[in-house]
């Protein structure tokens, strides 16, 4: 992105102080290229059947919308209303205290008022507030309400797309009203009338069709991952051929396809088929992959409620397809929230499964019992707690590790300890960021919610800020240099911000680490990483 | 000036003005002091309890805590069971927590952009302090307003006042709590007019009951140590109020107009409850990322209004690519 400020200049312009003497209802919005995304594709809304499918720009004065556009909006908020009680109860008992506005990452970033949680949430409210309760129709504005307009549409669209749902004002809030809940109903709401933007639209299409969010079709999904085994059998000797679509298979494995498709996503996709290669010649377990449910992820999370469950679907169907015992998910953000909030509740019960049991260590898997699927870093956790797993932790002697927990296993799940655990245990060198970054109190990357366009490049290096920020204290103060994570959108979106504020630090997933220090049998001696970078106390093996 | 405050301080200032033109000029003793009363207790009684029905009537489809700690897992992995409880109990506590010792709000942080470019998030207590103050010190009030109502006063209340007015200077004695309220609620004023991004999101009904519980502390305050009003008169009144047996007109003319304003500030600030934020106080109870528990994998949540929905499936997509997925070695259904 040409336009992109540098770094230091866009740092330098960040003001956390509101214009003065405005009230937010006077300040119009200012659609600005770098801080929004490309309106959806057509084509795309229309193979879900999204109604008001045309070509619209968010740039141009009228957006193409139908003439009781209006009526549509008000109608939803109504249905909605008595459909979320969490929706409901978030309209009604803010007392604006404050709390949540300098916790939001894109406040941090851009001090742009309107990202301050509260006010985002005002922007519905004040709507809300006018059509559905008397103050509101008596006092108006006094009482903060307003009618709906098409400059409050755009400032809806415009701020409910620079929100990442990622909770962390949730956390800090007396009440634990989320911001991701509003911004979910003002997206649904939005979707109402067609306003999506194509970096959600496209993948949750191809997704639909072609069983990824990418559109890999099933022989080229299979050709990406024979990438993979070519490669991974160069640096051990070692073939890790995975199945794919194997009925009778003991786990169906899940993950997002973003890791079958770009760095450094890609050596985490390589970890997995090198444990389940390790877990198949050691214990004879039967992993297999599928073409059909080859997404992890669910952008339709970020579109309603019902494309969520349309796309969330193909994991139990295949599952039961294939008759496995349990389903097996990769590293994933908001594909963890989904599975852990929602899927169950939408698509089970999964009673064609069995509750999830480690063949190898025994353990039963009593917190996913129900729901019959079970986080990777749980699974690995447990594998290692057994010492079922031979690991040489020196080959990542190299790096100096921190972990960026994600927000969606961090406040949708709780899940902080297991990653730390498998690090710990397949590297030597890991160092925790600052407490108040880390954990329940992390930061987005600044991609997340289907945020990670190109076009919007500056806002999602202004919601990256903080997350940066502490990285890059960490590598002045403890050399860190790598930054792991389990999530994909994190390893498709950090390494752009690692570089754009200058941390120094790569991007890793956990099981690219585990799969450098897992020791395969039969294994030749590694000399290089996955990355082909030469291991600790190799460098002078490979410049001769 | 901003309209937001300038409106609410003034529609507390026409409040007072209604008050006393009705029982100094008016000589509506009985409105002010029995009517409005009796009518201020059954609206926010009924108002609270239809708001509560309100809120319970939308359903809760999906089971969405938010997590603050590390989830019950593995069995060796030590789990939060209050910011990421598993069970009923666990809720139960964290709810607890929430209500009596503002739990998230104690994790306030403030943050800082540093002349060396490293923004820091320290700890900031003082919004958690002052806002604690302000309930506790309220609540406090309340309580000890039991001497107004119940004879002979049973020992709690009995308790509390003396610790209340432990500190004392000279005749009458000091009720701490009253002076704390005020301050409490000046520095919750100060706080949303002094911080910019605090009075950008300030409403007018932010200020109007930050103003009518101004009025209604002040009030109170003036007519115990200053106005000094015919106590024994406000409360054979407030005694008669509970009782049903009034006292003569003659009697509560003679209480003060002072007593009036202060009792219809509070019968507004009753009947305005339940349509405002005050309803905070309900509904943190209603509030789905606070009061479920994190056990969604184990314990299945049903949605009232699940509803089928269109999928692709399958069969759909092996007929999408069966050529293709032969050709490739993969396992079809249906070989064509």
């Amino acid at each position: 992105m040409s336009d992109l400020p540098k770094s230091d200049e866009l740092f330098s312009h960040i003001d956390h102080r509101p214009p003065k003497g405005k009230d937010w209802m006077d300040i119009p919005v200012d659609i600005r290229p770098g801080m929004y995304c490309y309106s959806a594709n057509p084509k795309s809304m229309e193979t879900l059947s999204a109604p008001n499918v045309r070509k619209w720009n968010p740039l141009e004065e009228d957006w193409l919308l139908p003439d009781n556009w209006q009526e549509i909006l008000h109608n939803g908020l109504k249905e909605r209303l008595e459909k979320f009680r969490s929706f409901k109860v978030f309209m009604d008992i803010c007392v604006r205290c404050g709390a949540c506005a300098d916790k939001c990452h894109y406040f941090i970033g851009t001090g742009d008022p309107k990202n301050m949680p509260v006010l985002r949430a005002e922007l519905l409210r004040s709507v809300y507030r006018n059509d559905f309760t008397k103050a509101g129709k008596i006092l108006g504005r006094l009482a903060g309400a307003r009618p709906m307009t098409l400059e409050v549409l755009k400032e809806w669209w415009y701020y409910f797309f620079q929100c990442s749902e990622c909770r962390r004002c949730s956390v800090f809030c007396p009440y634990g009203i989320d911001t991701a809940e509003i911004t979910i109903m003002g997206r649904e709401l939005l979707n109402l009338l067609g306003l999506n933007i194509d970096w959600i639209a496209t993948p949750v299409s191809n997704c639909y069709q072609t069983g990824n969010h990418l559109g890999i079709q099933p022989h080229a999904f299979k050709d990406m991952l024979e990438f993979f085994v070519e490669d991974i059998e160069e640096i051990t000797g070692v073939n890790c051929t995975p199945n794919y679509n194997k009925k009778g298979a003991d786990i169906l494995f899940i993950t997002p396809s973003g890791d079958v498709f770009a760095d450094p996503g890609t050596y985490t996709c390589m970890g997995y088929l090198m444990l389940f290669q390790f877990l198949k010649d050691k214990y004879g377990l039967d992993v297999t992959w599928s073409t059909y449910a080859s997404e992890g992820g669910n952008f339709g999370f970020f579109t309603s409620h019902e494309t969520m469950k349309r796309l969330n679907a193909k994991m139990y169907a295949e599952a039961k397809r294939l008759g496995v015992k349990w389903i097996l998910g990769g590293e994933c953000g908001h594909m963890w929230r989904v599975i852990h909030q929602y899927m169950d509740t939408m698509n089970g019960p999964a009673d064609h499964l069995e509750v999830p049991v480690n063949p190898i260590t025994g353990t039963t898997f009593e917190n996913a019992a129900s729901t019959k699927m079970v986080h990777i870093t749980e699974f690995t956790a447990d594998l290692i707690k057994h010492g079922k797993l031979d690991l040489d932790p020196r080959r990542n002697d190299n790096l100096k590790i921190t972990f960026h927990d994600s927000c969606n296993p961090a406040r949708g799940m709780g899940l902080l300890e297991e990653p730390r655990y498998v690090i710990n245990n397949v590297a030597n060198h890991f160092y925790e960021m600052p407490a108040n970054t880390i954990r329940e109190n992390t930061f987005c990357c600044g991609s997340g919610s289907g945020l990670n366009a190109g076009e919007d490049m500056e806002l999602r290096m202004c919601g990256g800020l903080p997350r940066a920020n502490a990285v890059k204290y960490m590598a002045d103060k403890f050399d860190v240099n790598m930054l792991a994570c389990v999530c994909a959108i994190d390893r498709a979106a950090l390494p752009d911000l690692m570089n754009y504020w200058e941390t120094g630090a790569d991007v890793t997933g956990v099981h690219e680490l585990v799969g450098n220090a897992l020791i395969l049998p039969g294994e030749k001696k590694r000399e290089t990483d996955l990355r082909g970078e030469p291991l600790p106390g190799m460098e002078e093996e490979a410049d001769e | 000036m901003n309209v937001k405050y300038f409106y609410s301080f003034l529609a507390v200032l026409v409040l007072a003005l209604i008050a006393w033109v009705g029982c100094d000029l008016l000589g509506l003793q009985v409105l002010f002091g029995v009517i409005l009363p009796y009518i201020a207790v059954v609206v926010f009684l009924v108002g609270f309890f239809l708001r509560m029905m309100d809120w319970a009537r939308s359903t809760v489809p999906f089971q969405i805590p938010t997590t603050a700690g590390q989830a019950k897992s593995l069995p060796w992995i030590k789990f939060n069971a209050i910011d990421s409880p598993f069970t009923t109990g666990g809720v139960v506590a964290r709810m607890f927590f929430e209500v009596v010792t503002f739990r998230s709000l104690f994790r306030n942080t403030r943050m800082r952009v540093n002349p060396d470019g490293r923004i820091s998030y320290d700890i900031e207590l003082w919004l958690w302090l002052f806002a604690l103050a302000f309930h506790y010190t309220f609540f406090v009030v309340i309580l000890r307003h039991a001497r107004f109502f119940l004879e002979p006063l049973p020992l709690p209340f009995e308790i509390l006042e003396k610790i209340d007015t432990f500190v004392q200077i000279g005749q009458p004695v000091i009720s701490m709590s009253s002076f704390a309220l005020l301050g409490t609620v000046l520095f919750l004023f100060v706080r949303r007019v002094y911080l910019p991004n605090i009075r950008m999101i300030s409403l007018a009904s932010d200020f109007f009951p930050l103003f009518l519980i101004f009025g209604i502390v002040f009030t109170g305050i003036f007519m115990r140590y200053f106005a000094k009003i015919d106590v024994t008169a406000a409360k054979e009144l407030t005694y008669g109020l509970v009782s049903f047996n009034l006292p003569s007109l003659a009697k509560m003319q003679g209480i003060g107009s002072i007593f009036y304003i202060h009792v219809f500030f509070v019968s507004v600030l009753l009947v305005y409850f339940p349509w405002s934020k005050l309803m905070h106080m309900g509904g943190i109870f209603l509030s789905p990322t606070r009061n479920m528990a994190n056990n969604t994998r184990a314990v299945r949540h049903v949605n009232p209004w699940n509803y089928p929905v269109n999928v692709h499936t399958y069969e759909e997509y092996e007929d999408d690519f069966r050529e293709k997925m032969i050709e490739a070695g993969l396992p079809v259904d249906k070989k064509e």
